[in-house]
């Protein structure tokens, strides 16, 4: 691992391992506790509409991926507040657009582009400076809002109805979660690839869950737990020369299948 | 006396099939009142008019003189324990804190004031020992207590239960009626139960609810009550009820402790 940080397209994708999991820990404790992993999948799918839209109009794709992803979130958040029944087959039908739109747009876009894979798996050994940079500004920016509105953010996560009662602004916190979770996609779609960004959104997450009994601490567990796993991802994919996002996706799903297994054993033991 | 709640002539649930009809209602200052009827009867959606969370179609909604969306934040709201994820990470005393939500602006932290506050409301109901547990570890008698800690957090003039007692063992549950009966002093009390038997022991007065409201002001449940509530001849249970709440002149239609038995024709 040493002589691997000689390099400094290593050293960048180290940075960057460490600044998608800090985003990751906080936005995915969020989702992890709101049970919303398949809108944040459905967000991070209909994003790919928006690159193909930017590939046929030739713009810049991650505009339209922002925006695509921003209105699916507000599409999907909305249903998931205002309907009763089955907003999972509505979700469900958003995410297939999206992709399909995406597919189609680069289709017919004429001359070189980028294939599906490259969005799927990104390339966090090929992360340019700048989106380090922007990757930082992005998680102080997250670090702020999420401290300005922890309060408001933990009530409607955990009890909306009696938030409501108490005239806070659930719907529009919850759109702004949502929203806030498009971001966090699309940012970290770009540096590491679509599977890797729900990978990282839940796992670290889902894990700390199980051990933390508190939001804060949840997150600041996730945040570190990406971390580990992204660099451990990065060294196995180093010294066996495997694909570096679906090594750091094996080693966080190994962990999590571990986790899942302590704890079960543990809740077995007399208190 | 003053009227901390009013509805007039509401109609709510879906234009076809009203879920309330024409429900008159006036809650006086101080009352203990406890609605009872069977499921599907209309309590939860009677509680969801008075919280705001439905608009009725028609009718008139009043807390404490002013319009439901304003009066809301003077009611203490006690949900039902199985409404809430027991899984979900938090501590005892951030659950109270939340009583205070409306009282601190978006951005704002919790003060000083707050944590006194809710210091002194989890002293109230007995579970300022367990604050820093996480609520996945209590019981439910315990989590229904720091649901009713969060509610007295929110300094409410009226408390709103929803079957405070359900799923709760006897003893945790006399306990709650008496806690019940001590905010009673300095608050106006609301509670939603199908617990008929021991809400008539702690209560003031009872309303029976199916569709329409029998009200009479008063603790007696009469057996034309139950008759037009339950829409069926109850035969009588006689469990460990303290005191009647039956006139002694009920000779065919009766009383109910867990429930009811007896042939009833449902329409």
């Amino acid at each position: 691992m040493i002589e691997a940080l000689q390099f400094e397209f290593m050293r960048n994708a180290v940075t960057a391992g460490i600044l998608v999991s800090i985003a990751c820990g906080i936005i995915g404790t969020f989702v992890v506790v709101n049970r919303i992993v398949f809108i944040s999948g459905g967000i991070a799918h209909a994003a790919y509409g928006g690159i193909g839209l930017g590939y046929y109009f030739q713009f810049n794709p991650v505009w339209g991926a922002i925006v695509f992803a921003l209105i699916s979130a507000l599409g999907m958040g909305w249903v998931e507040q205002n309907t009763k029944q089955r907003n999972d087959t509505l979700i469900g039908v958003m995410w297939a657009i999206g992709m399909a739109v995406g597919v189609i747009l680069i289709d017919i876009t004429e001359g070189y582009k980028a294939g599906l894979e490259s969005y799927l798996f990104g390339s966090i050994l090929a992360v340019p400076r700048g989106d380090l940079m922007m990757m930082f500004i992005f998680d102080l920016c997250i670090g702020i809002l999420i401290t300005l509105l922890y309060k408001e953010l933990l009530a409607i996560s955990f009890d909306p109805v009696y938030a409501t009662t108490r005239n806070l602004p659930v719907e529009a916190l919850y759109l702004l979660l949502v929203g806030l979770i498009a971001l966090t996609v699309v940012m970290v779609m770009q540096i590491v690839g679509l599977i890797m960004v729900i990978a990282l959104l839940t796992i670290p997450a889902a894990i700390a869950g199980q051990w933390q009994q508190e939001i804060k601490q949840m997150m600041l567990l996730a945040s570190i737990l990406g971390i580990i796993f992204t660099l451990i991802g990065l060294w196995l994919s180093y010294a066996f020369d495997l694909t570096s996002g679906a090594t750091i996706i094996l080693v966080s799903g190994c962990a999590y299948l571990l986790s899942l297994t302590l704890k079960m054993f543990g809740d077995r033991q007399p208190a | 006396m003053d009227t901390d709640i009013s509805l007039q002539h509401i109609w709510a649930g879906y234009p076809k099939t009203p879920v309330l009809e024409d429900i008159n209602l006036s809650v006086k200052s101080q009352d203990f009142i406890g609605l009872i009827g069977p499921n599907g009867g209309g309590k939860t959606t009677l509680l969801k008019v008075l919280l705001g969370l439905i608009t009725p179609q028609q009718g008139r909604v009043e807390i404490l003189g002013r319009p439901v969306a304003q009066g809301r934040k003077y009611i203490g709201y006690v949900p039902q324990l199985l409404e809430l994820d027991r899984n979900f990470p938090i501590q005892v005393k951030d659950v109270v804190n939340m009583g205070r939500l409306g009282k601190r602006k978006l951005f704002h932290r919790y003060n000083q004031k707050d944590r006194e506050i809710v210091r002194r409301s989890l002293d109230q109901v007995g579970m300022s020992d367990l604050e820093d547990r996480p609520i996945g570890d209590l019981s439910g008698g315990e989590r229904q207590r720091v649901y009713i800690a969060r509610a007295l957090a929110s300094e409410p003039k009226i408390l709103l239960l929803d079957e405070p007692t359900a799923n709760v063992d006897s003893r945790i549950r006399n306990s709650i009626y008496e806690l019940l009966q001590k905010l009673n002093k300095y608050m106006t009390i609301v509670m939603i139960s199908h617990d008929i038997g021991a809400i008539s022991s702690y209560v003031k007065t009872v309303g029976c609810l199916n569709r329409r409201l029998y009200y009479h002001n008063d603790k007696q449940i009469t057996p034309r009550m139950i008759e037009q509530t339950y829409q069926c001849p109850v035969d009588l249970i006689a469990h460990s009820i303290p005191h009647r709440i039956f006139p002694e002149h009920n000779d065919e239609v009766a009383a109910i402790a867990h429930g009811y038995s007896g042939e009833c024709n449902h329409d």
